[in-house]
């Protein structure tokens, strides 16, 4: 029986075919596929593999593979598999022989793998170019490749086994692509990219969360630091305050001490001394002031006030001060101030005061045994040289025209560098200059003088004392005031300090006022006239500014010559002309050293007898320093009337003149007691009824009420006392003890009061005409309780029975006059 | 010679009477008295102190006669009495001794009799020294006034 089979012949083209020889099988394949008709009729036993392949089929009765081998006409790399056709159904486990027997025929397949792969790989047609590789791995160690070039190995590799049905045979797929996959930019860029990010934003987080407790830990500290800071400056002012207060009290103590003992009977002298104590104290107090005031001005906490003031005053002030000193060094001390300054300007007196001070200090304690202190105050707009030059004397200062005679430094270089010297509508500004003749400061020295605690030498402090502050305090003061403070010096010759301020303008004080407050009164000198005799022009100014301020106006003369010759020339009679004092300053009176001067002297007092008969003009001393022998001798030889005592004050002025000239003695003794002119004012010349049954009592409260210059009458009882108090009565007042036996004072008011009342009523009614009754329409005799146990004097009680005010026994004067007040404000 | 006198008998007068202030025997109301004084009452002082000391005597003999009295009940007129007495010393600053007498007060408000005996008893002390040295210090103002009027023609 023939098969269909096909089978192929491994190295067979179609033309080389030849008749097969004799064998003893053939199998010839009868039936194909059209595909493969070129093998048709062609031995399938021919080719080796194939033999082998059917007589293994007919054997096993499976599915037999060959290897792999190039097929007929396509010459493609493929296997064959052939299966045995039985004759009759064979059990299945037929020995090989029986189906070797009963074998008819074979079937047979080809897979021609490559067209086959591909004809695959068209179906799965993809994007990427895919390399497969099939290769029959029967030997594992030698792989056939079937189909795809030769390995380029390109990566990753995916292993797919074919199963042809033949198991004992075995192959494999390779598949890769083609070319390497790319790098995946955009992934890895992206992931680099986030974490650069990430880094970053973590890197932020991390540097913020750094700096956030970096900047806490600072705060910490800033608040620790600043808590201690807080902590040492309320210690300091704490320290300042307690120091001060610790100076303070002691030092109030002298003061109340000392106003205690101006307030009782003192003489003009006593007066003075206790005064300038006084002063003095006030001072030492204003000293601390001073050293607290640094502290101040370092945390800038000063203020200025502006209230008015009286400019001249001060300086007086600052002067009295300083006489002392200035005297016990033998340095000439004066006060100069222009004309044209205000009487009352509007400013801090107190800090003005307190840098004059400053300034004055520093000059007389470095300025030794020779020479003077001079301080001169002008309106900056006198600076300006007019057509005629200045015209201010103390301004103009020559080179030898100075105070006492001793060169000074120009002090028009010291406000050289100031740059507002002009005063405003609202604002006047004042030129201050204190000018010495001490050993000046060394120029090494002079551009630190100003800041604090720095003097001019480290052996200042030793030779001349001070704390150094001063000058820092002044600047910062005038500074305040709206000013400039500049200065120059010579060491040798002197210094001038001066410096500028603002001020407004104040009003006028009337004289009214002025008396009020107690101030000397200058009425008393206006329009008198004055020669001063002195050869210095500049001194003889200050003596001029001082007269003009009581009014005085004043000549000049050089010396007792002029003197003699002024006098004599001037007018006849007339009043304007009448000299009433002659101021001769020491260094003109040579009556020591020059031998006519005694003669020129009685001559000028001859010449004055006969010019002015009625009143020869007193001769006064002007003398720095005078001992108390000397004084005398010049008082008892009677060549002088009074001596004065630079340096030069209105009250040192006004004392001598008065008690010179006899003039207004009185005022002293008004200026004590002052409370009493009060009481007096009200009880004086009254009639006062008093009532009392003890006879100490009695006498205490006449005398008592005496005192004020009222009129006392004593009854001992209250019987006594209502006839007295009968109406009319002359009484204005009644002073009635409570405590009395017999009738105590309750009952003798209630009945005065029902006699006082019928009368009203009389009046009232028109049974009696007021004449009768005194002129008086109703009458109510104010009734005081005197009582010694205040807390029994019971008000309601003295009010109900009719009294008007209860007083205690004995007399308090503060209590006395408000009773009495009471009743007598309006009349 | 008698200049240095005058000067040293008001130191002593002086002495006394800071002395009798700080013995709280005397109070300002005595230096009120003082300032009563002047040309127009020259003796104001002395005046007022003699009539204290005849008033007060009177009041003391009565005081003492109402007290020894065994029978005595009537306290409110002592009451008067004492009152008196108060007041006058107070006019003229007699401090302790109106202390003494404020206790006394007391004393008879509560009618307790032996308080009151005690009471006087100690008024009566102190009314003695107080005399005592008035009189001390008239005698030294006395003498005083003797010693300055030999100045007198010397001043103005």
């Amino acid at each position: 029986m023939e098969t269909e089979d096909q089978t192929l012949v491994q190295d067979c083209t179609t033309e080389n075919l030849e008749p097969s020889p004799v064998q003893d099988e053939y199998a010839p394949v009868i039936f194909s596929q059209e595909t493969v008709s070129h093998i048709v009729s062609i031995d399938m036993m021919s080719g080796k593999e194939d033999r082998g392949n059917i007589l293994r089929a007919r054997a096993s009765g499976k599915g037999v593979l060959t290897s792999p081998f190039k097929l007929l006409k396509s010459n493609h790399l493929g296997v064959v598999l052939t299966f045995a056709v039985y004759k009759t159904d064979l059990p299945l486990r037929a020995a090989p022989e029986e189906r070797i027997k009963a074998t008819v025929g074979y079937l047979g397949a080809s897979y021609d793998v490559p067209s086959l792969v591909e004809k695959l790989l068209h179906q799965l047609a993809s994007k990427q170019t895919i390399v497969v590789n099939v290769y029959d791995t029967t030997d594992a160690s030698l792989p056939i490749n079937m189909y795809g070039p030769n390995i380029t190995d390109t990566g990753l590799l995916h292993i797919s086994n074919l199963d042809f049905g033949d198991p004992a045979r075995k192959h494999e797929m390779h598949c890769r692509f083609k070319q390497r996959p790319p790098l995946p930019w955009t992934a890895i860029l992206a992931s680099v990219g986030i974490l650069v990010i990430t880094l970053l934003l973590g890197h932020i987080f991390h540097a913020a969360v750094n700096r956030i407790a970096k900047v806490e830990d600072d705060f910490r500290k800033m608040e620790d630091l600043k808590s201690r800071a807080e902590a040492a400056d309320r210690a300091k002012s704490q320290f300042l305050a307690t120091v001060s207060h610790e100076i303070r009290t002691p030092m109030n103590g002298v003061l109340g001490m000392l106003q205690m003992l101006m307030d009782t009977d003192l003489d003009a002298n006593q007066q003075d001394y206790a005064q300038t104590a006084h002063d003095s104290g006030k001072d030492l107090i204003s000293l601390i002031n001073e050293v607290l005031d640094q502290a101040k001005i370092e945390s800038g906490r000063l203020e200025l006030e502006t209230v008015p003031f009286n400019l001249r005053t001060i300086l007086d002030n600052v002067l009295s001060l300083f006489s002392g000193k200035s005297c016990e060094k033998g340095i000439e001390l004066a006060v100069y101030v222009s004309y044209q300054v205000p009487e009352v300007i509007i400013g801090d007196p107190g800090r003005f005061r307190q840098t004059i001070t400053n300034l004055v200090g520093n000059s007389i304690k470095f300025t030794n045994d020779k020479g003077h202190v001079f301080v001169s105050v002008h309106v900056v707009d006198e600076l300006w040289v007019g057509p005629l030059g200045v015209g201010d004397e103390v301004l103009r200062q020559g080179p030898s025209n100075t105070l006492s005679g001793f060169p000074v430094v120009n002090r028009w270089k010291s406000w050289e560098n100031f740059k507002i010297l002009n005063s405003t509508e609202e604002k006047i500004r004042l030129l201050v200059t204190v000018e010495d003749t001490g050993v000046g400061i060394p120029l090494d020295a002079q551009s630190r003088i100003f800041t604090p605690f720095m003097q001019a030498d480290s052996s200042t402090s030793r030779t001349y004392g001070g704390t150094g502050i001063g000058l820092s305090v002044s600047n910062c003061l005038v500074n305040l005031m709206e000013g400039e403070i500049g200065f120059v010096s010579e060491p040798g010759i002197g210094s001038t300090f001066s410096f500028t301020a603002a001020f407004g303008i104040g009003e006028m004080i009337s004289q009214e006022t002025k008396w009020q407050k107690n101030e000397i009164s200058v009425s008393e000198f206006e329009g008198l006239r004055a020669l001063v005799v002195d050869g210095r022009t500049i001194r003889a100014e200050v003596v001029r500014y001082h007269l003009r301020r009581l009014g005085i106006s004043v000549d000049v003369a050089f010396s007792l010559e002029y003197a003699c010759s002024y006098i004599s020339s001037s007018c006849n009679g007339s009043e304007s002309a009448h000299v009433a004092m002659v101021l001769v300053d020491r260094d003109s009176w040579s009556i020591e050293t020059d031998p006519t001067f005694h003669n020129l002297l009685e001559e000028f007092r001859e010449l004055s007898r006969t010019k002015y008969p009625e009143c020869p003009p007193k001769i006064f001393l002007l003398s720095k320093t005078l001992s108390s022998t000397e004084c005398h001798e010049l008082k008892s030889a009677a060549s002088v009337d009074g001596i004065i005592l630079k340096p030069l004050r209105l009250s040192i002025l006004v004392a001598c003149f008065q008690e010179a000239l006899g003039i207004g003695k009185k005022k002293l003794s008004l200026s004590n007691k002052r409370k009493l002119p009060t009481l007096e004012n009200l009880l004086k010349g009254k009639r006062i009824l008093v009532v009392d049954d003890n006879k100490v009592n009695r006498r205490v409260a006449e005398g008592t009420l005496k005192k004020y210059g009222a009129f006392v009458l004593c009854v001992e009882s209250g019987k006594a006392a209502i006839p007295m108090l009968e109406p009319p009565h002359n009484f204005d007042a009644c002073f009635m003890d409570l405590q009395m036996p017999e009738m105590d004072g309750f009952e003798a008011t209630r009945q005065i009061r029902e006699m006082e009342y019928k009368f009203n009523e009389k009046i009232e009614g028109g049974e009696a005409s007021r004449e009768m009754f005194g002129n008086v329409g109703s009458w109510h005799t104010p009734i005081l309780a005197m009582t010694a146990d205040l807390i029994q004097a019971n008000n309601e009680e003295c009010m109900k029975c009719g009294m008007d005010d209860y007083v205690s026994k004995p007399f308090e004067e503060e209590q006395l006059y408000s009773a009495v007040a009471r009743f007598y404000q309006s009349g | 010679m008698l200049g240095f006198g005058v000067e040293r008998l008001r130191a002593d007068m002086n002495r006394l009477l800071a002395l009798l202030f700080h013995q709280g025997v005397l109070d300002e109301q005595f230096l009120q008295l003082q300032q009563l004084q002047d040309e127009t009452s020259p003796n104001f002082v002395s005046e007022v102190v003699n009539i204290y000391f005849h008033e007060s005597e009177k009041l003391l003999r009565n005081l003492r006669g109402l007290l020894l009295d065994r029978e005595f009940s009537d306290y409110k007129k002592m009451g008067i009495h004492i009152n008196q007495f108060m007041g006058s010393s107070s006019s003229i600053g007699a401090k302790r001794i109106r202390n003494i007498c404020v206790a006394f007060r007391a004393a008879s408000e509560q009618n307790n009799r032996a308080g009151c005996l005690r009471a006087l008893e100690l008024l009566e002390h102190e009314y003695c020294y107080l005399k005592n040295k008035f009189h001390e210090l008239f005698q030294m103002e006395q003498q005083r006034l003797l010693a300055a009027g030999a100045r007198y023609p010397v001043q103005n």
